[in-house]
């Protein structure tokens, strides 16, 4: 039996969804369920989980410093912990815990002040010191010469999910409140009439609607040049690894604190891992193999055990790289045109609350306060979300 | 990926850092619509997906800077030049 109706597209709509990616399918999902709004198309260019709902790393955490960033994705954990009830689907949610290695006194520092202002959040924080971490992951490099590790930061309630069963999860409970999923549907222009959006052309004809909802994030701006939206974001490429299986090794999330490497293990053996993107404009699905050295060597620095294992596989996604490091939820200069973009590499955690905000946001208008800060227009007022403290240099967050 | 450096010769990438998008001009700060401008400049970018100019820096080989026209769908690169060189527009 499909999970769900492989639907034709109607002439109208009250809102079409264009991206049938986690976000999209979650708004699709929120919009029928919390505000009853069912008259909904979901318009994916290709097929449902082809994208990066089906190519990230898996991770879930709400581990952030700033207050816009803290709230939203603890609000985005939350729902992942009562996902499956909610779906009645299993997305093997799996709260393994996140721990973020430190190396150097100062880094211990900046991870105590981070976990304080989590703890400060109402979200799960511990400092673990050496010896903690050397019980629970004594197969670490801990004595390296140039990054000894010294302790970690710990969010217990991190973890990991299924990340194509979140697709199909949403799909279907989107599909039975009556959304309409339309696969193989890729819309070509967006049709404005004096500042207000009337519908979408597509290879499979033209689609009415009064409100156009924008999820493609690693294509935002290709689609928002469609509504002469002219946005904050550049496209890169990200790569992501998986060995060949092993006997359970890795029993949560590390992050090595010295380079940019997060790695977990999946429930068929694999060790799934990744670390910086490539770090120029590229639309490629692809990546070049200095970014594979610099991986793998932060994996050799962490866990000199990997170098007997093989890597299987190897891709790319396309990340949407805002100029602050932090997403887009919100409205846009046309009427009836909702923006959810720039999710740079952070984009799966946040899959349930981006779907609940902009689901909000499109069904009443107006952001809800968890997504208020990450309005468009906090790059031109200046009231950007910086987390990295990086500045305006997407290559850089 | 490999980058002909008009000094150097081909190198790969590894030897080059990337700036961004070589097509934004700063803007004149007495203007006008200056805050405009600037918000543009500093935030806005055509992000396409096809030929895209872009700076480069030779950074661990003869240290100059390049404007380098490049498809981001294939990462085939169609053009080099010194960026003190560049046409002025």
């Amino acid at each position: 039996m499909r999970a769900w109706r492989d639907a034709e597209p109607r002439p109208q709509y009250d809102v079409v969804i264009v991206g049938g990616g986690g976000h999209g399918l979650a708004t699709a999902y929120y919009l029928a369920k919390e505000h009853g709004i069912s008259n909904i198309a979901v318009l994916e260019k290709s097929y449902i989980g082809s994208g990066n709902v089906g190519r990230n790393t898996t991770i879930i955490r709400s581990n952030y410093l700033h207050p816009a960033n803290a709230r939203f994705y603890e609000r985005s954990l939350k729902l992942w912990e009562g996902l499956e009830q909610d779906l009645n689907y299993n997305v093997m949610v799996s709260q393994r815990g996140v721990l973020n290695l430190f190396h150097s006194d100062g880094q211990r520092d900046a991870f105590a002040r981070r976990g304080n202002a989590m703890r400060l959040n109402d979200i799960d924080a511990g400092l673990l010191d050496e010896a903690e971490v050397r019980r629970l992951l004594p197969y670490l490099d801990f004595d390296n010469a140039r990054f000894p590790i010294r302790g970690g930061l710990l969010q217990p309630r991190g973890g990991t999910v299924r990340h194509d069963a979140v697709a199909w999860g949403y799909a279907r409970g989107a599909d039975r409140r009556g959304v309409d999923i339309i696969q193989n549907c890729e819309v070509t222009g967006i049709h404005i009439e004096r500042g207000r959006v009337t519908g979408v052309e597509t290879n499979r004809g033209v689609i009415r609607a009064a409100k156009v909802a924008l999820c493609c994030a690693g294509n935002s701006s290709r689609v928002a040049t469609m509504a002469g939206l002219r946005l904050p974001i550049e496209s890169h490429v990200m790569q992501a690894f998986v060995t060949e299986s092993v006997k359970p090794l890795v029993d949560m999330v590390v992050t090595f604190g010295a380079g940019h490497f997060y790695i977990s293990q999946s429930n068929r053996g694999g060790l799934v891992f990744g670390g910086d993107i490539d770090g120029y404009n590229s639309y490629a699905q692809r990546g070049n193999l200095p970014t594979v050295e610099a991986v793998m060597e932060s994996a050799m620095a962490l866990m000199p055990g990997l170098g007997r294992l093989r890597v299987l596989r190897q891709w790319g996604g396309l990340m949407d790289m805002s100029m602050d490091g932090s997403p887009i939820i919100g409205l846009t200069p046309v009427e009836g045109i909702y923006l959810n973009a720039g999710w740079c590499y952070g984009g799966f955690k946040a899959t349930p609350a981006s779907g609940w905000c902009f689901a909000w946001t499109i069904a009443r208008n107006q952001p809800h306060e968890l997504n208020a800060p990450f309005r468009l227009d906090r790059f031109a007022s200046g009231h950007v979300i910086d987390e990295k403290g990086a500045g305006a240099q997407p290559n850089l967050h | 990926m490999r980058i002909h450096c008009p000094y150097c010769g081909e190198r790969g990438v590894e030897e080059y850092s990337y700036r961004g998008d070589a097509t934004v001009r700063r803007p004149d700060a007495n203007g006008p619509d200056a805050l405009e401008r600037f918000v543009e400049y500093l935030h806005l970018r055509d992000n396409p997906a096809g030929s895209h100019q872009e700076f480069w820096q030779h950074l661990h080989g003869c240290r100059a800077w390049l404007v380098v026209q490049r498809d981001v769908r294939t990462h085939a690169i169609e053009s080099v030049v010194a960026a003190s060189r560049r046409v002025a527009r």
